[in-house]
């Protein structure tokens, strides 16, 4: 990973595009690994367990990674420009406990609005991140991380001890969190459309490439003419709106919100990211690599739970594989620069 | 053309500030001002909390604001150090909470006290050298593997206890929540706090390894050319962090009088919060003993001024997350106050656009730019 942003800028264009080449092999490999990581264990745990390949069971598995695996489309964005965002967390629990205090209020709002609000509501958390993060160049860590505590805060104010009952969320909402067609989950349709979205923008727009130019190298990037600030600025934004996004989706799938909402869920999108291959140190990864992290992490819970290990295991397992996963990358990302180095010493020998 | 003009000479004041360039004499201002001004919030909390609250001044709170504070103070101090180098450790509460659910099973199976003391802090210091081999040895990101450090050791912790809890232990050492120290009104966690304070600020401040450590935060390859023995010293720096928040375990446990796989869980962003407010720059290379001292007193009293006051403990954190951002938008806002007045005369161009803070969340990613 290291390797594709020290490169110097080549001389001659052929070596250029054999090293695109190589490293979107890279990418590539590195996602068929997840998959197949998540084939493995869903395989293993079926031989144990045959209930664990029912549809129900595989419904659940898919319901249960959605959240996160769409948290994790706005964090490889905002990561990949080598910064962080920590509040997402605490966007998802206050835009959920809005959203549902809007339907306690008035029942009868549309369920297309209870999104819209939602979103709007992260979005402008994450136009407040990206703007201080951006104007003041502050630290992304410090800001989002304060932002998380803000708005938590505000959350607990809003709130005032009460909780969104079931009851009080109408059925059509808490339908997209349930209802399946064909038998895939709405909520799985739903973060695979934005995963596609945000997928397909990554490799082919401009701007979304700005992102990765920022991350590989800021002054480089600065030099080339790319808007750093505003592109920065838009990464936030989209990572505040998806988890505004995210929060109305947590409505629909639990029905119920109180003050801790989604709470600590920015360490789990960052990990999911990490797993994903995604450099925490930005300029590299791909949102579908993030997204195929949350899924892997959410299945290997599940599939302790199915192989009735003890649910006790969960967290020593996930926290053990994440440290696999960045040690393979950096063993990936050595032996790539090794490769590219004696290539382009071969290079300029002749 | 024009744009290589206008962003030029942009980046060199960036990189001043952000990546540490060695210019002696402002970041020493810098700090001076910054703790001075920690200074005038403490005494503003002082009489916030004192017209605010009754009898805010009475000794009991004295014990209890050290009691509610004396571990998470504890654990920022080892990660000052760290966060000086550029790194950072996510691991500290998980640590927090293996250690005091090791000892509490330790004890549970018939164990001495101490004896399980003993082992809670060896395990500490076996966390924090794994810490250590990931960042120094395999040259990982320090943000990412205590990330995975922080999910392994909460998880070794519920593989031990699960969701049971170990009480019973001895009252000599539990009154170590209850009591203060005999004749004060100091409790004991604030007492070694105190001590490690003081080692912490001579180590940093007046020994050769300190000015190492601020040489590795400044400017991480220079140091390694100057001699400085890099990844030597983050090593044993974690070691010591893994050691301390094992401590800070045993304390938290003796002074619940119980014992709970998920003790602290979600402290670290707490201790974090803790010593970036206390003025420690977050790429490293800048921040003392003296501010992150200062800072746990700030939020220790400003805490329980609010909780008396009757504020919910989840609305508290937005005094803790508006103090975070004030203390990093007030230095960098003056700055940027400057930058924006200078881009806008020349060309009216927006603010935002090479506004970027190209530095990543820790220093790391700067040596390979």
């Amino acid at each position: 990973m290291t390797a594709v942003t020290d490169a110097p800028a080549p001389a001659a264009p052929p070596p250029a595009t054999q090293r695109m080449l190589r490293a979107e092999g890279l990418l590539r490999a590195r996602e068929l690994g997840i998959v197949i990581a998540i084939v493995v264990v869903f395989a293993l745990t079926t031989l144990n367990n045959h209930a664990f390949a029912h549809t129900h069971s595989v419904q659940q598995l898919l319901t249960g990674a959605s959240l996160i695996a769409l948290l994790t489309v706005g964090e490889t964005l905002v990561i990949i420009t080598r910064n962080v965002d920590l509040s997402v967390g605490s966007v998802v629990g206050l835009s959920a406990y809005v959203v549902g205090d809007v339907f306690v209020h008035h029942p009868h709002t549309p369920v297309i609005v209870g999104f819209l609000l939602g979103t709007l509501i992260g979005a402008a958390v994450g136009a407040i991140n990206g703007l201080i993060t951006t104007v003041a160049r502050v630290p992304s860590l410090v800001v989002t991380l304060a932002a998380l505590y803000i708005i938590r805060g505000i959350d607990a104010v809003i709130v005032n001890g009460k909780r969104i009952d079931p009851v009080n969320v109408p059925s059509a909402f808490t339908a997209v969190g349930y209802e399946t067609v064909l038998g895939v989950p709405w909520l799985a349709i739903i973060v695979a459309a934005v995963v596609a979205i945000a997928g397909y923008a990554m490799r082919s727009f401009r701007s979304a490439r700005d992102l990765y130019a920022i991350g590989s190298n800021p002054e480089a990037a600065a030099l080339a003419g790319v808007p750093a600030g505003r592109r920065v600025f838009s990464a936030f934004l989209i990572s505040g709106a998806l988890a505004g996004f995210a929060g109305a989706l947590f409505l629909a799938e639990f029905a119920t919100v109180d003050a801790t909402g989604g709470a600590g869920y920015e360490l789990l999108v960052v990990a999911a990211v990490v797993v994903g291959g995604v450099a925490i140190f930005g300029g590299s990864g791909t949102v579908l690599g993030a997204a195929l992290g949350a899924v892997l992490l959410n299945t290997i819970n599940q599939a302790l739970v199915a192989s009735r290990i003890s649910s006790f295991w969960n967290q020593a397992i996930a926290g053990a594989l994440l440290l696999a996963a960045i040690a393979f990358d950096r063993w990936l990302g050595l032996r790539v620069a090794r490769r590219l180095k004696s290539a382009e010493g071969a290079h300029r020998d002749v | 053309m024009s744009e290589t003009h206008t962003v030029l000479p942009d980046q060199a004041p960036t990189l001043a500030t952000a990546g540490g360039e060695p210019s002696a004499p402002p970041p020493w201002r810098a700090l001076l001002r910054w703790e001075s001004g920690l200074v005038l919030v403490l005494v503003a909390t002082l009489i916030f909390a004192g017209s605010n609250t009754e009898n805010f001044f009475d000794q009991t709170d004295i014990f209890y604001i050290g009691l509610n504070m004396g571990e998470i103070a504890i654990m920022a101090l080892p990660l000052t150090l760290i966060v000086m180098t550029g790194e950072i450790d996510l691991s500290v509460a998980s640590m927090l909470g293996l250690s005091g659910t090791l000892m509490g099973y330790l004890f549970q199976h018939g164990w001495n006290i101490y004896l399980a003391m003993a082992v809670a802090l060896a395990v500490g210091a076996l966390g924090g050298a794994l810490n250590g081999v990931l960042v120094t040895k395999l040259g990982l990101p320090s943000i990412a593997v205590t990330i995975g450090t922080l999910t392994l050791f909460r998880g070794i912790a519920e593989i031990i206890l699960g969701t049971s809890s170990v009480t019973g232990f001895p009252l000599s050492l539990t009154k170590i929540g209850v009591a203060p120290i005999q004749g004060t009104q100091i409790s004991y966690s604030v007492a070694i706090f105190i001590g490690l304070a003081l080692i912490c600020a001579v180590v940093l401040h007046a020994t050769p390894l300190g000015r190492s450590i601020v040489a590795i935060g400044l400017q991480s390859e220079a140091a390694h050319f100057a001699g400085i023995r890099v990844n030597r010293i983050k090593f044993w720096l974690y070691v010591i962090s893994g050691l301390v928040c094992a401590l800070a375990g045993i304390l938290f446990t003796l002074k619940n009088a119980s014992a709970r796989y998920d003790a602290g869980t979600g402290l670290e962003l707490n201790v974090v919060a803790i010593v970036l407010f206390g003025g420690v720059s977050i790429f490293g290379g800048r921040g003392s003993v003296a501010g992150v001292v200062l800072s746990v007193v700030i939020v220790g009293c400003l805490q329980q001024a609010l909780t008396q006051m009757h504020v919910d403990a989840q609305v508290q954190n937005i005094v803790l997350g508006g103090l975070l951002l004030v203390s990093v938008i007030v230095p960098n806002g003056a700055e940027a106050m400057r930058r924006i007045r200078a881009r806008v005369r020349p060309q009216a161009r927006p603010p935002a656009r090479a506004a970027l803070d190209p530095s990543p969340p820790i220093s790391n990613g700067r040596g390979s730019a």
